[in-house]
């Protein structure tokens, strides 16, 4: 009798005994990913859940990730599978205007070179000693895109994918931090004052608007078919949108769907924090290569604007290839902030929603490409 | 293959490839506002 009261008591607090030193770093760190959600509003949608389910994942014991645990069910049944990130890209389409780009096509390129840094830092995760698909899983940080970085991550370098996902989330919501400086850095006073009216762009038929997302899909898969999941659930759901036919399955789509899957998302992405995996050198250099690329992103996509300035004898401000990352709409707002703090009358906005915009389509076109290459070379 | 020609290869062709894909995709939708242009009676009444 007393053998099974001990035996009975030993099983509470077995927890405290099992602890391993990395768990109690792991659950202040998914704390201070609450702090950021909740208190600094960054990304609450993911870094709460986030950083609860790294929370979870680091009491000993509990067995969440083991073998029928429900945090492994719900991790095997989305994010192994891919789903989660494609049902969220059809949200992101139902949510996303792409008229600004329709307005100014031309702004299409600098949603192409705001993707640079993608490639850039694959290079240098190289040149570090990634592995090819590592590096790869690396470098898509730099698509500023959540459920793109997710979707290559848990394809091709699960082991990274929380490091990946972590890094992708935060860096998108400091771009207001980062981005001012290095469009500061990289442009004279006479450029950043360069005044783009909005006059000139013309409204566009809703048959365009309809036949983008078809155009983009057929177009975009016949040259990057790897990359067809992920460009064909977000053009699904810009047409539903775009059409009005469907607007109960649009309503469900940037609503129900898109917040039931990022709950399950965010909570299973947590449960890969386990400290014993994540806690080393290299989820460091992940992190700190993760915000070379997103800053490498900025970079080209204003040396790209500069670029486009020239051709244009002066009549596009280059700020507005700031706005050529995926970060939507806040990086179109940092580009309308910035014109007016060099030019009161200066109203960028429309302009860098369209690079925004870009930048949308860019990083789905560039993690299509990037797929499409690597099976072309045979690896994978 | 090797870590510095795949490097080389993802920067060239990922890079060209990203920007040709969307600078095709401008000109077709230059072209798609041209084909089909917005008209008054769209705007919602």
């Amino acid at each position: 009798m007393l053998d099974a009261v001990i035996n009975g008591l030993s099983g509470l607090g077995a927890g405290f005994v099992s602890l391993h030193w990395s768990n109690p770093i792991m659950i202040v760190i998914g704390c201070i990913l609450l702090y950021l959600g909740i208190k600094k509003d960054f990304e609450p949608l993911l870094l709460v859940p986030i950083g609860f389910g790294c929370i979870l994942v680091n009491i000993p014991l509990a067995g969440l990730m083991e073998e029928e645990g429900f945090l492994r069910t719900i991790y095997d049944a989305g994010v192994i599978t891919e789903l989660f990130p494609l049902l969220i890209f059809i949200g992101i389409g139902a949510m996303t205007d792409f008229t600004p780009l329709l307005q100014n096509p031309m702004t299409f390129l600098l949603g192409a070179a705001g993707q640079f840094g993608i490639f850039l830092t694959l290079a240098l995760a190289l040149i570090l000693g990634f592995s090819k698909l590592d590096a790869v899983s690396i470098g898509i940080i730099g698509a500023c895109d959540g459920p793109t970085a997710i979707y290559v991550a848990s394809k091709y370098a699960p082991h990274l994918l929380g490091a990946v996902s972590v890094a992708a989330y935060s860096y998108m919501s400091l771009v207001p931090v980062f981005q001012p400086p290095i469009m500061k850095l990289l442009t004279t006073e006479k450029e950043r004052v360069i005044v783009m009216s909005s006059k000139g762009l013309k409204p566009v038929s809703k048959t365009t608007k309809m036949l983008f997302p078809l155009v983009m899909t057929v177009l975009g898969g016949l040259i990057a078919p790897m990359g067809l999941p992920l460009i064909g659930t977000i053009m699904l759901g810009n047409l539903m949108k775009e059409s009005g036919a469907v607007s109960r399955l649009t309503k469900a789509s940037e609503n129900e769907i898109a917040n039931i899957v990022t709950l399950f998302l965010g909570i299973s992405i947590g449960a890969t924090m386990d400290g014993r995996a994540f806690l080393n050198p290299q989820t460091l250099i992940i992190l700190a290569l993760g915000f070379l690329a997103i800053c490498l992103d900025t970079v080209c996509g204003v040396l790209f604007g500069k670029l486009m300035c020239v051709m244009s004898g002066g009549k596009v401000n280059p700020l507005i290839g700031a706005a050529g990352i995926s970060a939507f709409p806040m990086s179109a707002r940092v580009v309308q902030k910035e014109g007016l703090k060099y030019n009161k009358k200066n109203h960028l906005l429309m302009h860098a929603m369209g690079a925004n915009a870009g930048g949308q389509v860019g990083s789905v076109m560039a993690a299509a490409v990037m797929l499409s290459v690597l099976k072309g070379m045979g690896i994978i | 293959m090797d870590n510095f020609t795949f490097g080389i290869t993802m920067i060239i062709v990922g890079m060209g490839g990203t920007i040709l894909t969307l600078w095709i995709m401008s000109l077709i939708m230059s072209l798609l506002t041209k084909v089909f242009p917005y008209k008054k009676e769209e705007e919602p009444n």
